[in-house]
């Protein structure tokens, strides 16, 4: 089981380790500074991704037994002079996952203002997958919530086959290349949206795809938490069926996939988008074992009286035992569960507002 | 030649010492310091070489008007200020 957590905050990266029982505050980097998506691999490279209010997106990395050092930020290519219908910058706005690409010293970075880029050598280097960027539908995609820019929040690699990419898209559906990037298809059948015109309702490019989870050792299960419904696909993305029995609600941001279980994953319910609390204060996790037809309410170690935290995108995750989970809300709450989620410990910390939990593999 | 200087806000990240440099423009000057030190580019301009947006340009005391193109002209004894714009936050 994994006892090292990176956990992504509006003001730091904290690193807790595991000792004792008790998880703690190992290193504290990047203190004063947004931090908007961690990555560990399984060599001991940490990467994260700044965020920086005045001077942008930035790229670090830290090598096993190493310093922290700076690394070249994704980048977009000039925006051709004649080109003034795109409604998107052509300039990085946040890097907002990053995602190991199956293959040694590959990585996939999404991001806002929707470009999704690779490098190929640990981050050093950088380049636009400009098949993706120039398809015409890409100008379609509408922004995130609350803000103008489409992002690119998921990224799945099939672990049998590097070349298989899904990708998920707020607010643009899912996106699936077979062949490492150099063609996309938007693929995603059977979700509908409320908040789009009756006409319009069903139509894939118009889905809010808040997070994709996909079960590693069966891959063609995926977990999506959409804007107004929780679904699963059992060909890859490709049709999707609506959970209906979640539970206390239907909205939220996470979703955790077990790593070898297909019929387990997790979500983090809060009331729904005008109101991005969770439901009667109390926070819960939603956990299905039997593939979304019923969910259990897990509560015991959450707070549980006029709590408000709200869990984003990236602040669930799941380790690859199955086992540990951690939890990470906007009010800077940081749960961890070593039973599957029965149960739910606190460090002892008070932390900033948390983007992204996760695990370091062992 | 005209003289840059940056925000100590930037030391945290790197190093970003004045410098006196060749340049007839704002850009120009810029230029010339980014081919000194390529990594500072990042984090005052945006990724088509644009003025970041909370980013604050100043030539002796008055905020530059050409954040794109960055041509806004500079005389060899202006001084270039480059800040964090209170924008930002």
């Amino acid at each position: 089981m994994a006892d090292r957590l990176h956990v992504a905050t509006r003001k730091g990266l904290f690193e807790l380790a595991r000792g004792g029982g008790r998880w703690e505050v190992a290193e504290a980097q990047f203190l004063g500074d947004p931090v908007s998506a961690v990555l560990a691999d399984a060599e001991g490279v940490v990467y994260a991704a700044l965020d920086l209010g005045h001077f942008g997106a930035k790229l670090w990395r830290r090598d096993a037994g190493g310093a922290w050092r700076e690394l070249a930020a994704p980048a977009f290519p000039p925006k051709p002079a004649d080109d003034e219908a795109d409604p998107h910058p052509w300039s990085l706005g946040k890097i907002w996952v990053l995602e190991p690409g199956g293959v040694p010293g590959c990585l996939w970075a999404g991001t806002m203002p929707g470009g999704l880029f690779r490098s190929d050598d640990r981050g050093q280097s950088w380049s636009l997958n400009e098949a993706l960027w120039h398809m015409p539908e890409r100008r379609q995609w509408a922004g995130v919530a609350g803000g103008e820019q489409p992002g690119i929040g998921s990224v799945l690699v099939d672990p049998r086959d590097p070349s298989d990419i899904r990708i998920g898209v707020s607010t643009a559906g899912v996106w699936a290349s077979t062949d490492e990037g150099r063609s996309w298809r938007n693929i995603n059948r059977g979700m509908y949206a409320e908040y789009m015109p009756p006409e319009l309702r069903e139509e894939p490019i118009a889905q809010d795809v808040h997070r994709l989870a996909r079960c590693a050792a069966h891959p063609e299960i995926v977990w999506c938490q959409h804007h107004n419904g929780v679904f699963r696909s059992k060909d890859a993305g490709a049709t999707w069926h609506e959970l209906t029995a979640i539970r206390p609600s239907k909205f939220g941001f996470a979703v955790a996939a077990h790593p070898r279980d297909p019929e387990t994953a997790w979500f983090v319910p809060a009331v729904k988008d005008e109101r991005r609390v969770p439901v009667d204060g109390e926070v819960v996790v939603a956990r299905t074992r039997d593939g979304g037809h019923s969910f259990e309410v897990l509560r015991n170690g959450l707070p549980q009286h006029h709590a408000y935290d709200l869990v984003w995108r990236h602040a669930l995750a799941v380790d690859d035992s199955g086992e540990r989970l951690a939890m990470g809300s906007t009010s800077g709450g940081l749960w961890i569960s070593e039973d599957g989620g029965d149960s739910w410990m606190m460090p002892e910390m008070r932390l900033p507002p948390i983007a992204a939990v996760r695990f370091a593999p062992v | 030649m005209p003289t840059v200087s940056f925000t100590r806000a930037l030391a945290r990240f790197l190093e970003a010492p004045s410098a006196e440099v060749d340049g007839d423009t704002v850009g120009e000057a810029l230029v010339a310091v980014f081919a000194s030190r390529p990594a500072l580019r990042g984090y005052v301009l945006d990724d088509q070489g644009a003025l970041r947006r909370h980013v604050a340009v100043y030539v002796n005391g008055r905020l530059v008007s050409d954040r794109v193109r960055l041509s806004d002209p500079v005389g060899a004894s202006d001084e270039i200020h480059v800040f964090q714009a209170l924008s930002g936050g």
